[in-house]
């Protein structure tokens, strides 16, 4: 059996275009991660449901692991590296998880992140079921939830209190 | 001066790397060399007749593909057996790639080394394995059934083990009642959401092994492949640097990719990765929980227990790696914080053609509960008394400590618990969910809902040896290093420890730094389980940093000429009880514990030779110590140290759709001296969220040809925040006198009772017996329909 065609893939993500080869077939997670070293972004069941994997395609959470990343070229992607600002200072979800004890072995923690950093950059003051419907498609094992609630409702605290 | 860290809710240090995306699990470790793919079996049951893996070896990037017959040295062998025990009489453990047979559904048959994961699947599908399938045999009854797993291991017997205090039958015979309990549990398993990994590299002109793995033991991963590849433990080196939870699955090992990986890493003279995905995860790694309890209990017209006899049966799977440890801790963990003046225990742990069973959070000890617990409810409903006022009348009593249970524990050491207080813990937890005027409440219930309240009590073995070690040492920059061998995934060690050690030292808590589960940095050590790491690795730094302390303020006295007793070490320097003046800073120290020839830095010039330094007449070293700031420790306990907890919950049913929702979830908790409560109690967040998965939403649903029909998340349920309430905590702080910091674990703790309370909630509302878990929606409804034919 041949190797299969490859194909040039612009990919934009954390606001840099970065070039890379590859098959059809590769999944935006596994471009991430191999191909761009970006392996803040994690895979935790390769069919969608985990939520570990979840990036920003233009703003929207995302699969990455139900994405093909030829699918995504010159898509604005935002991973978990692409959070901070900067200068390093921590996004208000990254300041919130760490303050609330919203992680503990920290491998859902990036589709979290971005789950809850797309919530409040559109809404910065939730309500508990809008908290509830944002985070209900990721999986954590560790923290039972309590604390990552806790870590988004503080982390719109700190938004709001930023614009103020 | 720097204030306490031991007790504080201090944020942890392992977050800033992990927030930002720059964690280290071990596939994030590089895709260059070899994926390691692995062709599973799809039968439970079945003979190899024949495996042809020619078109396989034909597609491009494809290295290697390896069977039984071409697997070098040892390892043709069975994997390790991890905990020989005198009553498993017939321990079998599977081969790296399957020999002749395969008995489970994900066993590993064919191994497939290719340039990536894709192009391995793509060989993996042109692998042609000829079976000739047996009969599967699935499930508790199927197990005690004619036909064999193993053909050399008559009734599927793994394990036959019994256990007794007093004379139960005389105490039944004699009893005023007794009453018989059949209970189960289902399966479940750990389901971490980083699976099984391994990534090997060999560098051929260091002669050197270098394995990042996902374990709970690095230590005794690193022995597990120097012995079976046959090379020395010297040319081994294994890392955990970030684990995505473990949950007991990761403690076995070795895996047959831990294995395979590091052997193709030295054939192949290129690194191998293996990253399970997350169907192997559920086919090929372990579960946990199913067994079938038979009791029967005496007691008096008070309520209080005369006699317990329980025989149960424990589905290990299809191979037994970790021995009969779960079964054993359920049989010793059962009498919980109650009085059994006579007590036996038998267990079989049978095989059957499923996924391996080893401990998963908790180790078994939830059907412990569940029986001990169910069993009182039992006794209180056929007495009519208040279950809170039986616990309280079978209670051990505070002044009861030590107290001897007659058994011998899964550490091989008596099960003498320390120290405790159940009724108080009892007493705080009723409090909490308000229990006395729970009938009001329920008065209240709305239409279309049952309501129902339940509390349940456990006991934990925590904190078992045989040992852990810890290595603090001072730079000479001021930073102190400090690390334990055992391994971290999402504990929050790194924090914990660097709380210790700051205050044993008197240093601050930012200039600690610690290392877990690394073989280069700390060889020795037993591993992350059992409730174990803040005990054991605690209590070892500790220690270590007692020792620092002392060679710190023997050299302070010596450059102070001051008399050694006269010395403290605040705030990082060493100084004159309570003169800030006459001191000198630790890092100062830290330079003159190691004279020097040759200077590196402005501050090591004063250890040089020629700096007048130390006295001419005596050797720089002397005799019986060793240069550098820095020291060992090792904490080693005579036996476990046994926390406790209370847990109530309130729940409400639904008439019509039979869905439980818990109104409130209250916890006592007990594990001695807090470190950290801010850990203490995300510890016990996720023990209740998986202990209501388990008791709510999870199972392994093998059909009767041994699938696994459940083996995604999109069949498993495993909760969403949406399935999770909030949980309510309160602490009692009974110190452990086993050791110095008074500590006792807290990892497991939090799933332990909650089969047991919730049964008891549900049962409460439902007013029929709760025998089974989970309770699913369609069980319970089913439950409803029984019950209503036979009060009919």
């Amino acid at each position: 059996m041949n190797a299969e065609q490859s194909y040039e893939i612009r990919l934009k993500v954390n606001g840099e275009t970065q070039q890379i080869t590859a098959p059809a077939r590769r999944l935006l997670s596994d471009a991430l991660r191999g191909e761009l070293g970006l392996t803040g972004t994690h895979v935790g069941c390769e069919h969608g449901v985990c939520g570990c994997c979840t990036v920003l395609v233009d703003g929207a959470p995302v699969r990455s692991c139900l994405t093909f990343a030829v699918a995504v070229q010159d898509r604005e992607i935002r991973t978990v590296e692409g959070l901070a600002a900067d200068d390093g200072e921590l996004h208000p979800v990254q300041e919130a998880f760490k303050e609330c004890h919203g992680l503990q072995c920290g491998f859902c923690t990036p589709g979290f992140l971005m789950t809850a950093c797309a919530l409040i950059e559109q809404n910065d003051d939730p309500t508990e079921e809008e908290i509830t419907e944002a985070i209900a498609g990721n999986l954590c094992r560790c923290t039972g939830y309590q604390n990552i609630r806790t870590a988004v409702r503080y982390a719109a605290e700190i938004s709001r209190s930023d614009k103020t | 001066m720097t204030p306490q860290s031991f007790g504080r809710a201090i944020r942890r240090t392992e977050d800033e790397r992990l927030v930002r995306g720059r964690g280290s699990f071990t596939d994030d470790a590089g895709s260059a060399g070899l994926s390691l793919t692995m062709v599973r079996s799809p039968y439970a049951n079945a003979r190899i007749l024949s495996i042809d893996i020619s078109e396989a070896c034909e597609v491009e990037g494809v290295r290697a593909v390896l069977t039984y017959s071409d697997l070098p040295g040892r390892l043709v062998e069975p994997l390790p057996l991890l905990i020989p025990h005198p009553s498993l009489v017939a321990p079998r453990t599977q081969y790296i790639l399957a020999k002749e047979h395969v008995r489970y559904v994900g066993e590993a048959v064919v191994a497939i080394f290719a340039t990536d994961r894709y192009v391995g699947e793509d060989a993996a599908e042109r692998v042609i394995v000829e079976y000739e399938p047996g009969e599967a045999i699935v499930g508790i009854d199927a197990a005690l059934g004619a036909n064999l797993v193993h053909d050399d291991v008559p009734g599927n017997v793994a394990a036959d083990h019994a256990e007794h205090v007093g004379d139960v039958d005389q105490a039944l015979v004699e009893a005023p009642h007794v009453l018989e309990l059949n209970l189960d549990m289902e399966r479940s398993m750990g389901s971490s959401l980083e699976g099984r990994a391994s990534h090997a590299t060999w560098d051929r002109h260091g002669r050197k092994l270098r394995i990042q793995n996902a374990t709970q033991t690095p230590t005794s991963v690193r022995f597990a492949v120097a012995n079976i590849l046959e090379i020395p433990d010297e040319q081994v080196d294994v890392f955990a640097i970030d684990v995505g939870g473990g949950f007991g699955t990761k403690v076995i090992h070795p895996w047959p990719e831990d294995i395979l990986t590091a052997w193709g890493a030295i054939e192949y003279e290129c690194p191998v990765k293996f990253t399970e995905d997350r169907v192997e995860h559920f086919i090929s790694s372990s579960h946990e929980r199913a067994q079938r309890h038979q009791i029967k209990v005496g007691f008096d017209e008070e309520g209080r227990i005369l006699g317990l006899d329980v025989d149960f049966v424990h589905d290990n799977g299809a191979y037994t790696p970790y021995g009969m440890i779960a079964p054993l801790i359920t049989a010793t963990q059962l009498p919980g914080p109650y009085k059994l003046p006579n007590y036996r225990v038998r267990f079989r742990s049978v095989y059957t053609n499923t996924v391996q069973v080893t401990p998963y959070r908790g180790a078994a000890r939830p059907h412990a509960v569940f029986s001990m617990e169910r069993t009182i409810d039992r006794i209180a409903a056929f007495l009519e008394i208040d279950r809170a006022e039986l616990r309280r009348r079978n209670f051990i009593q505070p002044d009861e400590f030590p107290y001897d249970l007659g058994m011998i524990f899964q550490d091989g050491r008596p099960a003498i618990y320390d120290s405790g207080n159940y009724p108080e813990l009892l007493e705080k937890v009723l409090a909490m969910i308000d229990w006395d005027d729970f009938s009001e409440r329920r008065s209240q219930t709305p239409p279309g809902r049952r309501r129902g309240i339940g509390v349940a009590c456990y006991v934990e073995g925590t904190g078992l040896g045989p040992y852990e070690g810890g290595h603090v040492r001072v730079e000479t920059g001021g930073k102190v290093q400090v690390s334990t061998g055992l391994a971290s995934s999402g504990q929050g060690h790194h924090t914990v420890f660097a709380q210790i050690v700051s205050d044993e030292l008197g240093v601050p808590f930012e200039d600690v730094e610690v290392v877990t589960g690394d073989t280069r940095r700390f060889q020795y050590a037993v591993g992350t389980f059992a409730s174990r790491a803040a005990v054991m690795s605690g209590n070892a730094v500790a220690e270590a940093a007692r020792l620092v302390k002392e060679k710190a303020i023997q050299i302070a006295a010596d450059a102070l000429e001051a008399n050694p007793d006269d010395l403290e070490i605040v705030d990082a320097q060493v100084q004159v009880k309570g003169t800030p003046a006459r001191g000198i800073p630790l890092a100062q120290v830290a330079v003159l514990a190691n004279p020097l020839r040759y200077s590196f830095s402005e501050a090591a010039r004063a250890a040089t030779q020629f700096a007048g330094a130390g006295d001419p007449n005596e050797p720089p070293i002397k005799p019986g110590e060793d240069p550098g700031l820095e020291a060992t420790g090792w904490y080693s306990p005579i036996r476990a140290t046994f926390a406790s907890g209370a847990h109530a919950v309130e729940v409400e049913v639904d008439t019509a759709t039979s869905e439980v929702e818990i109104l409130r979830y209250c916890v006592v908790h007990d594990c001695g001296r807090l470190i950290n409560p801010l850990i203490v109690e995300g510890q016990i967040h996720g023990g209740v969220a998986q202990g209501i998965a388990g008791a709510l939403y999870e199972k392994m649903a093998y059909d009767e040809d041994g699938n696994l029909q459940n083996a995604s998340f999109m069949d498993f349920l495993m909760p969403y925040c949406t399935e999770i309430p909030e949980v309510e905590i309160d602490h009692l702080e009974t110190p452990s006198p086993l050791n110095p910091l008074g500590i006792k674990g807290a990892g497991e703790a939090g799933v332990i009772p909650v089969s047991a309370v919730i049964a008891a909630a549900v049962e409460d509302a439902e007013g029929f017996q709760i025998n089974h878990m989970p309770l699913f929606p369609s069980e319970l409804h089913e439950m409803r329909l029984r019950n209503a034919e036979v009060s009919q």
